[in-house]
C-alpha cells in the first residue's frame, strides 16, 4: 500500500435493532461517532475531516442527509464528504477516509456508515414497478437467489450448507451485544423449517432489516501511536485497501464469482504481502447477506479452490473454533443496516486485531480481512488490517 | 480494553448527551410521545428514456424485441442502453431478436412483491433470448414449479394486441417451449 501509514484507533457502534425509535437519524450517527471518539481517547476537536456513507437515499427515503450532518455531529466547519457505492458503501467509505491520511492531507479522520431502515421500506424500494425498466418483482433475495442456485449446481454442494452458515452466524451473534438478532433458541431444524422465501433461500438464511451506525477513527502514524498510548488499546494498522467494480449487465460476466471480486481480493492480498490467504489471514469479516454467500465468497476471495468452498463451511473451518473463523460478530445475517454493514465488517476486523471483540474475540489475531460487496454483486471493497506496522 | 466493555454490556452514553427537554405545554406528557408514523408518498414525473431505450420500448409496442450490437465484440445487448459495457463505445446497429430463448437462471419466489407480481409461489426467471448476450428478467408460468430447470426453452406471452404499449409490461410472462434443453455450461457468462 502506498502513502503514509494509517491505523484504526477507535471503533464505535450503536446497538442495532429493527426500529431504533429512541433516536433520530443524525442521533444514530452521533451515538456511533462519540463512542468511537471515546474509544480513541479523542474529541471531535481533534478530528480533521469526516467521511460518511450509506446506501442509496431511496432505501430510507431521506434525501441527502449529509447536508445537515456536520451540525448534527457537532463538527461545523470540518470537511464532510459522502461516498456512494450501494451495499459496499461502508467498506468504500472507510477506504476513502484512509486515503485522506495516506495522502498526507489529514492526520485524524472520522468515518461513519449507517442506515435507518425503519424510515422506509428498502424491500419495496428495490421492487417498485416502472414500465420503462425491467421489473424484478421479487426483492433483493429474488435477485441473488438464481446465482446461489447456479453455485449449487456448479459445485454440487449439499443442500444444507446454507443452513450451517446461518446457524453459525446467528449463534456467533449471541456473543456480540451490539448484534440486532439474538436468537438463543435457534437450531439446525429451526433454520431448516423456517419459511422458504426465495428458493433456495429460507427466512432464517436471510439478513434482517436494521437501524444502526458504526464509526471508526483513523489516524496517521504518530497520531495513532499517541492515541494508543492514551487509550491503552493497540492500533489496527491498515496493510492494504482495494475497491473494484464491474457493470451489472455485461456479456461474459459471472455473477457467481465476479471478476471484480477476484481482482479486488488479489489486489488487497498483494498489497498486504499475502500469498496464502487461508494460512496468513487469522479471521475474516465477510459480507454474507444470504447464507450461501459464505462458500461463494470463500472461493472468490481465494480461501478455497473453485467448487469446494462449501467444504470449509461443512467441516467447521469457518466457525470460531476453526482455522479460518468467518463472521465471529454474527455478520450481516444477524445485523444489516445496509450502509453500515460494510463498515461493520471493516470495524470488526480492526476490533479482532486490537483485541477488543470481547466474547467473540479470536485469540492472537495478527491479520484480519474486512470485506464488502454491493449493487448487483458488482461493487467490492476490502481491507486487511494487522497488529504489526506495515 | 476499555473498562466500559468489561462486562460486555453496550457501552453507556456520555453523560447529558441524550437528555430530553421537558415539555413546555402543560398537560402534554412526554411519556406518550409519537415516535413513528407511516406516511404514503407518491411522485409524478416525466421520463425520457434516451435514444436506444426509446427504440427498444417502441419495438415492444409493435411486438418486436430490438437489441443493439457491441461494435467490437458483436455481443447483442437487450434491453439496450446505447453503449457497450465492455468496450464503452456506442451501439449503433439494431438487431431484432426472436421472442424465444433459454432459461439461464431462476428462483422460486414465495413472498409477494409489488403490484405486478403473480400469486406465490412463482418462478422469477432470467431468459437469454436467442442471439442475445445478456438475459432479461421475467416470470415463468404454465409449468409445474418442480419441472423448471436451467437450460429449458421458453417463449414470451404478450398482452393482447390492443393492449400493446412501449413498456416492459407488453410481455406478460414466459412459457415453456417444447424443444430440447440447452446445456447449462453454455449459459455461463450470459445470466
Amino acid at each position: 500500500m502506498s502513502g503514509n501509514r494509517v491505523a484504526v484507533v477507535g471503533v464505535g457502534q450503536t446497538k442495532y435493532a429493527a426500529v431504533r425509535g429512541d433516536v433520530s437519524l443524525p442521533g444514530l450517527l452521533r451515538e456511533a461517532a462519540y463512542r468511537a471518539l471515546a474509544d480513541a481517547h479523542l474529541t471531535m476537536d481533534d478530528i480533521d475531516a469526516i467521511v460518511v456513507g450509506k446506501a442509496p437515499d431511496f432505501f430510507e427515503g431521506v434525501m441527502m442527509p449529509e447536508g445537515y450532518l456536520a451540525e448534527a455531529l457537532g463538527a461545523v466547519g470540518k470537511p464532510l464528504f459522502r461516498v456512494h457505492t450501494a451495499g459496499s458503501v461502508g467498506g468504500s467509505t472507510a477506504i476513502v477516509a484512509a486515503s485522506h491520511i495516506q495522502s498526507g492531507v489529514h492526520e485524524r479522520v472520522l468515518t461513519i456508515g449507517w442506515e435507518m431502515q425503519s424510515c422506509s421500506e428498502a424491500m419495496w424500494a428495490l421492487s417498485f414497478p416502472l414500465p420503462f425498466q425491467q421489473q424484478l418483482v421479487a426483492g433483493a433475495g429474488g435477485y441473488f437467489a438464481p446465482f446461489i442456485r447456479e453455485y449449487m449446481r456448479r459445485s454440487g454442494a449439499p443442500d444444507d450448507i446454507g443452513i450451517l452458515v446461518a446457524l453459525k452466524d446467528r449463534l456467533n451473534a449471541l456473543k456480540n451485544p451490539y448484534a440486532h438478532l439474538h436468537e438463543p433458541d435457534i437450531t439446525y431444524d429451526s433454520v431448516k423449517e423456517s419459511f422458504m422465501l426465495w428458493e433456495p433461500i429460507r427466512y432464517s438464511e436471510t439478513c434482517p432489516s436494521s437501524d444502526g451506525a458504526i464509526a471508526l477513527v483513523l489516524a496517521g502514524e504518530s497520531a495513532a501511536e499517541a492515541s494508543a498510548a492514551s487509550s491503552g488499546v493497540p492500533p489496527a494498522w491498515i496493510h492494504g485497501t482495494s475497491m473494484r467494480s464491474e457493470p451489472a449487465m455485461a456479456s461474459g460476466r459471472d455473477q457467481v464469482s465476479p471478476q471484480a471480486s477476484r481482482d479486488c481480493a488479489a489486489d488487497v492480498f498483494s498489497q498486504a504481502g499475502i500469498t496464502n490467504p487461508r494460512q496468513e489471514i487469522d479471521v475474516v469479516e465477510m459480507y454474507v447477506p444470504f447464507s450461501w454467500y459464505e462458500p461463494m465468497w470463500l472461493e472468490s476471495l481465494g480461501f478455497a479452490d473453485e467448487g469446494v468452498g462449501w467444504k470449509m463451511t461443512e467441516s467447521g473451518a469457518t466457525q470460531m473454533t476453526g482455522d479460518l473463523p468467518v463472521n465471529c460478530s454474527g455478520g450481516v445475517l444477524s445485523t444489516n443496516p445496509i450502509g453500515a454493514s460494510g463498515m461493520i465488517r471493516f470495524g470488526e476486523a480492526a476490533m479482532q486485531v486490537r483485541g477488543q471483540a470481547g466474547d467473540h474475540q479470536i485469540d492472537g489475531v495478527r491479520r484480519a480481512l474486512g470485506h464488502a460487496y454491493g449493487g448487483a454483486a458488482q461493487f467490492f471493497a476490502m481491507w486487511v488490517v494487522g497488529s504489526d506496522k506495515p | 480494553m476499555p473498562p466500559a466493555d468489561a462486562d460486555r454490556t453496550v457501552t453507556p452514553f456520555p453523560v447529558g448527551l441524550w437528555e430530553q427537554p421537558q415539555p413546555s405545554v402543560p398537560g402534554e406528557a412526554a411519556d406518550d410521545a409519537v415516535q413513528r408514523i407511516r406516511v404514503p408518498a407518491s411522485i409524478t414525473y416525466r421520463y425520457t428514456p434516451g435514444a436506444a431505450p426509446t427504440r427498444f420500448l417502441r419495438g415492444l409496442a409493435g411486438k418486436r424485441i430490438l437489441g443493439e450490437k457491441d461494435p467490437v465484440n458483436g455481443d447483442v445487448y437487450v434491453p439496450p442502453r446505447g453503449m457497450s459495457p465492455i468496450v464503452g463505445l456506442p451501439t449503433t446497429e439494431q438487431v431484432e431478436l426472436p421472442d424465444r430463448g433459454t432459461l439461464s437462471a431462476f428462483c422460486v419466489v414465495h413472498i409477494g412483491f409489488g403490484v405486478n407480481a403473480p400469486p406465490t409461489p412463482f418462478v422469477s426467471a432470467l431468459v437469454l433470448l436467442d442471439g442475445a448476450a445478456v438475459s432479461l428478467y421475467g416470470t415463468l408460468l404454465e409449468i409445474p414449479i418442480e419441472e423448471v430447470r436451467i437450460g429449458m426453452r421458453v417463449q414470451a406471452v404478450w398482452v393482447d394486441d390492443d393492449q400493446l404499449e412501449p413498456s416492459f409490461e407488453s410481455i406478460r410472462y414466459w412459457k415453456p417451449l417444447d424443444e430440447p434443453d440447452v446445456a447449462a455450461e453454455l449459459l455461463k457468462g450470459h445470466m
